[in-house]
C-alpha cells in the first residue's frame, strides 16, 4: 500500500549555505534533496515551515526567501533553545528536515495597487523580508514602498549584506534605525514607533505590515493608529509555540483560531476580534 | 438487522474467538485501576463499572512513533545522509466493553484528526482498523453527566455494536456496517425475546440521570468571562496542575512531538500532552500566553464547551464521562465551572 500523504514526515533537505547574520541569528539556505518536489514546491510570502534537526526536534520559522526566488528556501534562526542551538552547529552539506508550507500567507492580491509600509524590528524582519522581496520582484504591482527596519544596535541587524542595496534603490524608501548612538552608524537613531511617527506615512490606500518583539508591536500599533491606519490595513504575523503545525496538537490556539493554520498572518482587525490571549 | 443475545457464560467464548483473529482490548483490573488491556482468558474483564481510564489509547496511543530516522556518511567523500521511514499501518483491534462515553470520545477526535486539509494517516488507519463493542450502562454514578452533552447511557454514536445488559446476559445490536458482520458469530443466539427488556434497561438508566441543566449558551457565556480573571482564579483555586483530567479524558487529544535517540539513529514520537501544564504554551522567548493555572483551566473548559463547539456544529468536546471529576485529587468539577459561567451570563 502506498503511504498516504503524511503531514508529519519532513522532506529531507540539504543546507547549501549558512550566513551568520548577528551573534545569535543564523540564516540557512536549503533545497529539498528530491528535485521534483523542489520544482513543484509552491508557497506564499508569510507561510512558515518546521525545520528539524533529527534527534533534537523541530521548530517553526518563516520561509523568508520569496516565492519569486526558488534557488533555495531560506530560514533565519535565532538561537534560543535546544533545536535552534543544534541548527546553529550545522554547516553547508548537512541534512535537515523541512515541513512546509504551513499556515496562511500575506494577502498579496489584496495589496496590489496599494502603498506599502513595512515596519520590522530585529528578527521580526524575517517574515517581512519574504513579502518585501516578493514586492520588489513584482515592483510594478504596488504603489510607494517604504521599509522601516530597526534593531537595538548595528550588530543586531540581520540581512546586513542586503541593506546597502535596500537603502540605495530609488524605487523604494528605506529607513534604518537603532535604539542608541553607535560609532560609524550613518542612519537614524531612535525607537521604531517614534521614527515611524516622524516618517508619517499617509494611511490613504496604504497597508502597514509590522513584525517584531511584542513591546515594539504594541507601540507601533499605537503609532499606526495615530497616523489613522484603519485596523483592516494593518497586518502582522504572530509567533506561538507550535508542534504539529497543522491545527491538531492544540497549543497555538487563541480561542477558535489556530495560529498554525489560520495564521500566522492576521490583520489587526482580526486580532481584536479574538480573545485577548497573545 | 435482528438483535442477538449472548449469555454471560458464553461471553469468554466469544472473546476468545475474536481474540484469535485480532487484538481484543477489554477492561481489566490492574494495580487498583480498571484499564483496557489485551484479552487474556486468565483474567476476568470488569464489565460492570466504567473503566478508570478510557480506551483512548486503542486508537491514539499514549506514545507513538511518527517515523524513524537514520543519519549516515556516504562513501569516501563523507557526505551526510538522512533517511526517514514512517509506518502508518494499524493493528486490527476490537475494543470490547467500553461504556458509550469512551467510544463517543472518538467522535470529537474525528473532526480534528480526519480534517479535510491535513488528515492524520496514523489516526485514520487505527480508526478504520478498530471496532467498538460498547456496553450500555445499567447503573449511573454521581459523576456521570453524559446527558448534558447530547449523549446518554445507551448512546451508540461512535460504536459499532451495542451490548445492553439484560437478565443472564446481553442483547447485542449492530449499529454500524462495520459491526454488522460480528453478529454472525455462532456464539450469539436470537435476541428478539430480549429487546423489550433491553429497552426498559436503557430507559431506566437514562431516567436515573435526571434532568440535564440548560447549558445551550455555554459557548457565549464562557467567552463573556474570558477577561474575568477573578472568576477563573476562583474556579482554578484548588487545581494543582497535575493534568490527570486531561490524561483520563476520552476527548482530550493534544499531543507533543519529541525526538528520541541520539547520534545517528532514532525516532520522532508523538505523546499525549496536557494543556494544564505550564510548559504547554511556553514560547522560546520565555513568553507564556497562559502563565497561570487560571489561564490554563480557562482554555481547557473554553476549548471543550466554547471553541470546539463553535468550530464543529455545536458538538461539545466532552462526553460527560466524569473521569475528570472522579479522578481529580482536589475535586475540581468541570460541571460546576460551566454552570457558574452560564449563571454569571444570565445574572
Amino acid at each position: 500500500m502506498t503511504d498516504p500523504f503524511n503531514p508529519y514526515l519532513p522532506e529531507v533537505a540539504t543546507i547549501l549555505e549558512t550566513v551568520q547574520e548577528t551573534h545569535n541569528i543564523m540564516t540557512f539556505r536549503v533545497r529539498f534533496d528530491d528535485e521534483a518536489k523542489m520544482a513543484a514546491f509552491k508557497f506564499g510570502p508569510g507561510q512558515v515551515g518546521q525545520l528539524s534537526a533529527p534527534g533534537i526536534g523541530e521548530s517553526t520559522f518563516v520561509i523568508n526567501s520569496p516565492p519569486t526566488r526558488m534557488d533555495y528556501l531560506q530560514f533565519s534562526v535565532m538561537r534560543t533553545g535546544e533545536v535552534t542551538s543544534k541548527l546553529h552547529n550545522l554547516v553547508a552539506g548537512d541534512k535537515v528536515g523541512v515541513r512546509a508550507p504551513l499556515g496562511k500567507p500575506f494577502p498579496v492580491e489584496d495589496m496590489k495597487g496599494k502603498d506599502i509600509v513595512f515596519v520590522g524590528g530585529g528578527i521580526g524582519m524575517a517574515p517581512l523580508r519574504t513579502l518585501f522581496l516578493y514586492m520588489l520582484d513584482n515592483r510594478a504591482d504596488f504603489g510607494k514602498i517604504r521599509l522601516l527596519y530597526g534593531a537595538r544596535s548595528p550588530l543586531d541587524m540581520a540581512f546586513s549584506a542586503e541593506l546597502p542595496e535596500w537603502t540605495s534603490r530609488k524605487d523604494i524608501e528605506t529607513t534604518l534605525t537603532i535604539d542608541r548612538e553607535a560609532d560609524g552608524w550613518e542612519h537614524k537613531v531612535g525607537l521604531i514607533p517614534n521614527v515611524l511617527l516622524e516618517m508619517a506615512p499617509s494611511a490613504e490606500n496604504c497597508v502597514a505590515i509590522t513584525c517584531g518583539p511584542p513591546i515594539m508591536i504594541k507601540f507601533t500599533l499605537e503609532a499606526l493608529k495615530k497616523l489613522n491606519f484603519p485596523d483592516e490595513q494593518i497586518l502582522t504575523t504572530l509567533e506561538k509555540r507550535m508542534k504539529c503545525g497543522i491545527g491538531i496538537c492544540g497549543r497555538c490556539n487563541i480561542g477558535t483560531s489556530y495560529v498554525c493554520v489560520d495564521g500566522p498572518v492576521y490583520t489587526y482587525a482580526q486580532l481584536k476580534a479574538l480573545p485577548n490571549e497573545l | 438487522m435482528a438483535a442477538k443475545y449472548i449469555s454471560r457464560e458464553k461471553l469468554p467464548e466469544w472473546l476468545k474467538a475474536l481474540a484469535a483473529e485480532r487484538r481484543v482490548l477489554v477492561p481489566v483490573e490492574e494495580g487498583g485501576s480498571v484499564v483496557f488491556r489485551a484479552y487474556d482468558p486468565a483474567k476476568t474483564p470488569v464489565f460492570g463499572s466504567d473503566a478508570t481510564a478510557p480506551p483512548k489509547g486503542s486508537i491514539f496511543p499514549a506514545s507513538q512513533e511518527l517515523f524513524s530516522f537514520a543519519c549516515g556518511k556516504e562513501g569516501e567523500d563523507v557526505k551526510p545522509t538522512l533517511t526517514l521511514e514512517a509506518h502508518t499501518e494499524a493493528q486490527p483491534t476490537v475494543v470490547f466493553g467500553s461504556k458509550p462515553c469512551g467510544a463517543r470520545g472518538f467522535l470529537i477526535f474525528d473532526r480534528v484528526y480526519m480534517g479535510k486539509k491535513y488528515p492524520d494517516p496514523y489516526y485514520i488507519a487505527a480508526r478504520e482498523a478498530t471496532v467498538f463493542v460498547t456496553m450500555a450502562c445499567d447503573t449511573v454514578e454521581n459523576t456521570c453527566f453524559c446527558h448534558w452533552v447530547g449523549s446518554g447511557p445507551a448512546d451508540a454514536a461512535g460504536s459499532d455494536l451495542l451490548l445492553t445488559p439484560v437478565a443472564g446476559g446481553y442483547l447485542v445490536e449492530a449499529v454500524s456496517d462495520k459491526g454488522a458482520p460480528f453478529l454472525d458469530s455462532p456464539v450469539l443466539t436470537d435476541g428478539s425475546a430480549k429487546t423489550a427488556e433491553a429497552e426498559a434497561v436503557k430507559t431506566k438508566t437514562r431516567e436515573a440521570l435526571g434532568e440535564a441543566p440548560d447549558i445551550a449558551n455555554a459557548p457565549a457565556a464562557l467567552l463573556e468571562r474570558f477577561d474575568d480573571m477573578e472568576f477563573w482564579r476562583d474556579q482554578s483555586d484548588k487545581c494543582i496542575s497535575c493534568g490527570a483530567c486531561t490524561y483520563l479524558c476520552p476527548t482530550c487529544y493534544c499531543f507533543s512531538i519529541t525526538d528520541e535517540g541520539s547520534g545517528l539513529a532514532g525516532k520522532r514520537l508523538r505523546s499525549w500532552d496536557a494543556c494544564m501544564h505550564f510548559q504547554f504554551t511556553l514560547e522560546a522567548s520565555g513568553h507564556n500566553p497562559r502563565p497561570t493555572k487560571a489561564h490554563r483551566l480557562k482554555n481547557r473548559v473554553g476549548h471543550k464547551f466554547s471553541y470546539y463547539p463553535t468550530l464543529h456544529d455545536g458538538l461539545i468536546a466532552c462526553c460527560g464521562c466524569g473521569r475528570c471529576v472522579k479522578s481529580c485529587p482536589v475535586s475540581v468539577d468541570i460541571r460546576e465551572i460551566v454552570q457558574n459561567a452560564v449563571a454569571k451570563a444570565k445574572a
